[in-house]
């Protein structure tokens, strides 16, 4: 068991949070700030454990905003950094999530989402955050959001959200849900050298010559640490390649602008969906998170009735794979989108058909999965 | 009018370097005390000894806020209220660095005060300079947590009817290991105590009492920020060792200053280096601070 | 020599002994004129009440101190210390290898 580098190589029987946790540090995480919540807590007391053994640090702060502005300032001072929570916190998140967008700061934030809105049902399944993940902050901004469905894509997903996060510097979200979190199933952790790691971009000029956010071709600016002796200006105003806050509208739309297309013009690199016999396909199952999963029996069971069936299964659902929907819409009768929440991806679904295909929402409000035979009523629907 | 003559005209302060010049002058009203509590504090940052580039300033939202912005150092302007739990980030991710966090009563205080009560309990080894004007001046003068009793402002238009916080009070009751209040116009003793607050170990809190003529000043008819300064000369009371139970501060009451609290207390990586430190193999950088000559009180 | 640098000799009931060896350190003030706010600390908390306002303004509409005796200054830098907006300091004529500004941090 190799514990200095944080990769726990073998074959492992963890529940997803905990894979999400071996992720992080596989990743090279070393630091933690998190408030205890439901169904999220098992990431973070299991890198409580973990973290001091690879000689990282674990913070318990004392809430959520407190946790996320923690794991900001640990990425400044040059540690890769994670949080997690669910809903009512992410809620809590938001306003910093924003800070670290506009101060281009790369740290994942893992949602375990719950039944909501409020206090809903700690302990019981949703999926309802993902326009949240999406708008949940004020301001125009792009970010980037993982759904895993197994353990397994727990750990795979969340050290791809740690690369995706170096390689855009941007706060990344991975979207699990409570029956993700706590399945335990069997994970196969790679050796170290088999698992790619994403470098922190390092500035290549020295501080005289260094803007903070004057940006590589790609979008993307180098970042400096504190302490490196660039004396730096980091500020969440609108502001320019200096990094000297700058009220105005010209500053403004050549941020924005900038941190968007950041996100925008690289989407191809960040996609990514798994596709199944969707060639020829009279329904298209659009799926993430634990529904994919559910959705398994009642496509077994529609093609078994001689419906073709094909699987659309999100594997990163921000940015929204627009340009895969729309070539689908023109090819299929119909797209069923079963969802534990009461239509958010659908709506995007729905919006990137343009109107080519008819698009079944399969809601649940939470609480539960869904009943795979009501996702069957919707595949019969869609392929009428 | 009788001729007057000049002083030697000059384009640049010896304190410049540490300051950004290309944002200077300050967006600061005349009369402001920030601007004081800055000169001070640059002063303490050059004689403490510790390496510029370790120096990291984080700051929230408000006057005081700006604060990071004007510093040649690694600086950070984050949200309001969040300095700390950045600061504590930034202190834990590279304990090497220095953090200071230079912020508002307000900022600190009122949205803050969660955070500035956890980062005193945990006794982090952050420094917090924290700037009172009793109001929030950023935003045009409204009430704060620190507004005296029965003092104008805009959201208490007939008189704050809320009992205050005391800074050093709640600093000290929270786990503070060192608590001292000055005014901007004691800016000796104020750069002094700024200095022994970086240099030492464990959580700081200097709160530095400024006047804010635009606003507070003139909502309460308290005059010029020439007058506040007058009105803390004469009504300014040095007690070092004071109980911080006792130094709160009313409309027209005496301002008591000094040096309340100074002791000592683990810091929380001295907590961590003595609780998981004989198991796990922590690398926890040495703090840059070198070992300096502090002025002593001159009373 | 303790040749104070006043205009007036100061009185001492009692000579110090070291008064051939001390010598009164002697201040040169300068300003940067269109920093100043005019709020007036330095003028009025001068030890050697060195500065008056100015009559003409600044180009923002700010009287600025001008020195009404600067053979008084005592090179004690409470202008410095307590000016909000970095725009007054002293320096002790004195003292040769003090430059005009001196290099701070680097």
């Amino acid at each position: 068991m190799e514990t200095e580098s944080g990769v726990l190589t073998g074959e492992h029987f963890l529940s997803g949070n905990e894979a999400c946790a071996e992720g992080a540090l596989a990743a090279g995480c070393r630091f933690f700030a998190g408030y205890p919540i439901t169904p999220s807590t098992e990431v973070a007391e299991h890198l409580a454990e973990r973290l001091p053994q690879v000689g990282g640090i674990f913070i318990q702060m004392e809430d959520e905003l407190a946790s996320m502005n923690a794991i900001l300032g640990a990425a400044w001072a040059g540690r890769k950094t994670m949080s997690a929570t669910s809903g009512p916190g992410f809620s809590l998140m938001m306003e910093n999530l924003g800070l670290g967008i506009i101060t281009e700061t790369p740290c994942v934030i893992v949602n375990v989402q719950r039944g909501g809105p409020s206090t809903g049902l700690p302990t019981l399944v949703g999926q309802a955050d993902m326009m949240q993940a999406k708008w949940g902050s004020h301001g125009p901004y792009e970010i980037i959001a993982l759904c895993p469905s197994s353990a397994q894509e727990c750990f795979d997903f969340t050290v791809k959200a740690f690369n995706l996060s170096e390689q855009y510097r941007t706060p990344v979200l991975v979207m699990s849900d409570e029956v993700v979190g706590h399945m335990t199933e069997k994970v196969v952790i790679p050796p170290a050298d088999k698992i790619e790691i994403t470098k922190r971009r390092t500035p290549r000029v020295p501080p005289e010559k260094y803007l903070p956010y004057d940006p590589d071709p790609d979008g993307v600016p180098q970042m400096a640490l504190a302490g490196q002796g660039y004396k730096m200006h980091i500020t969440g105003l609108t502001h320019d390649k200096k990094g000297y806050p700058v009220i105005t509208e010209e500053a403004q739309v050549a941020l924005i602008g900038r941190l968007i297309d950041k996100i925008r013009k690289n989407r191809d690199k960040i996609i990514q969906y798994e596709e199944e016999q969707c060639e020829g396909a009279d329904v298209i199952v659009c799926s993430y998170g634990i529904s994919a999963r559910i959705s398994q029996l009642a496509i077994q069971n529609a093609r078994a009735e001689g419906i073709k069936v094909g699987v659309l299964k999100l594997i990163v659902v921000w940015p929204f794979p627009e340009k895969k929907i729309d070539e689908l819409a023109g090819k299929t009768k119909g797209f069923v989108v079963p969802e534990i929440n009461c239509g958010q991806i659908s709506l995007e679904v729905e919006r990137c058909a343009h109107g080519k295909a008819k698009v079944i929402l399969v809601p649940h409000a939470g609480g539960g999965t869904h009943n795979p035979d009501k996702i069957l009523e919707a595949i019969r629907r869609a392929a009428a | 009018m009788t001729q007057q003559q000049a002083c030697t005209m000059v384009e640049h302060h010896p304190i410049d370097a540490l300051l950004r010049q290309d944002r200077i002058p300050h967006i600061w009203c005349s009369g402001c005390g920030l601007g004081t509590s800055v000169t001070a504090f640059v002063n303490a940052v050059k004689d403490c000894g510790i390496p510029l580039d370790k120096i990291s300033v984080v700051s929230g939202i408000g006057c005081t806020g700006r604060v990071a912005g004007y510093m040649n150092l690694d600086s950070f302007h984050t949200t309001h209220g969040r300095a700390l739990p950045f600061a504590t980030g930034l202190h834990l991710g590279n304990p090497s660095l220095k953090v200071i966090v230079f912020s508002g009563d307000g900022d600190l205080i009122s949205i803050g005060g969660n955070h500035f009560i956890h980062t005193a309990r945990r006794n982090m080894d952050i420094t917090v300079i924290c700037v009172n004007n009793f109001n929030y001046g950023m935003t045009g003068g409204q009430g704060a947590p620190t507004t005296p009793l029965g003092a104008k402002s805009t959201t208490t238009p007939y008189g704050n009817i809320e009992f205050p916080f005391s800074i050093p009070h709640l600093a000290a009751a929270s786990g503070a290991t060192y608590v001292a209040r000055w005014t901007a116009l004691d800016t000796r003793r104020l750069k002094n105590s700024m200095q022994e607050a970086i240099v030492r170990k464990g959580f700081s809190v200097v709160e530095v009492i400024s006047p804010c003529p635009t606003l507070y000043g003139r909502l309460n008819r308290l005059g010029t920020g020439l007058d506040m300064m007058k009105f803390y000369q004469e009504n300014t009371v040095i007690k070092h060792g004071a109980d911080p139970a006792s130094v709160a501060i009313g409309k027209d009451s005496k301002i008591i200053v000094g040096k309340f609290v100074d002791i000592e207390r683990p810091t929380y990586l001295d907590m961590m280096k003595q609780g998981l430190g004989a198991r796990f193999k922590i690398p926890i950088p040495e703090r840059c601070v070198d070992k300096t000559e502090i002025p002593g009180d001159d009373e | 020599m303790g040749e104070p640098s006043g205009s007036e000799k100061p009185k001492y009931w009692r000579t110090p002994l070291d008064l051939d060896k001390l010598q009164m350190p002697k201040g040169k003030v300068f300003l940067i004129k269109e920093r100043c706010k005019g709020c007036g600390f330095c003028v009025e908390y001068c030890p050697r009440d060195v500065l008056e306002l100015s009559y003409e303004f600044n180009s923002k509409g700010y009287h600025y101190p001008v020195p009404k005796n600067e053979q008084a200054c005592v090179n004690c830098k409470l202008c410095d210390m307590l000016c909000p907006e970095f725009a007054i300091y002293t320096v002790d004529v004195n003292k040769e290898k003090e430059t005009e500004v001196e290099k701070v941090g680097n």
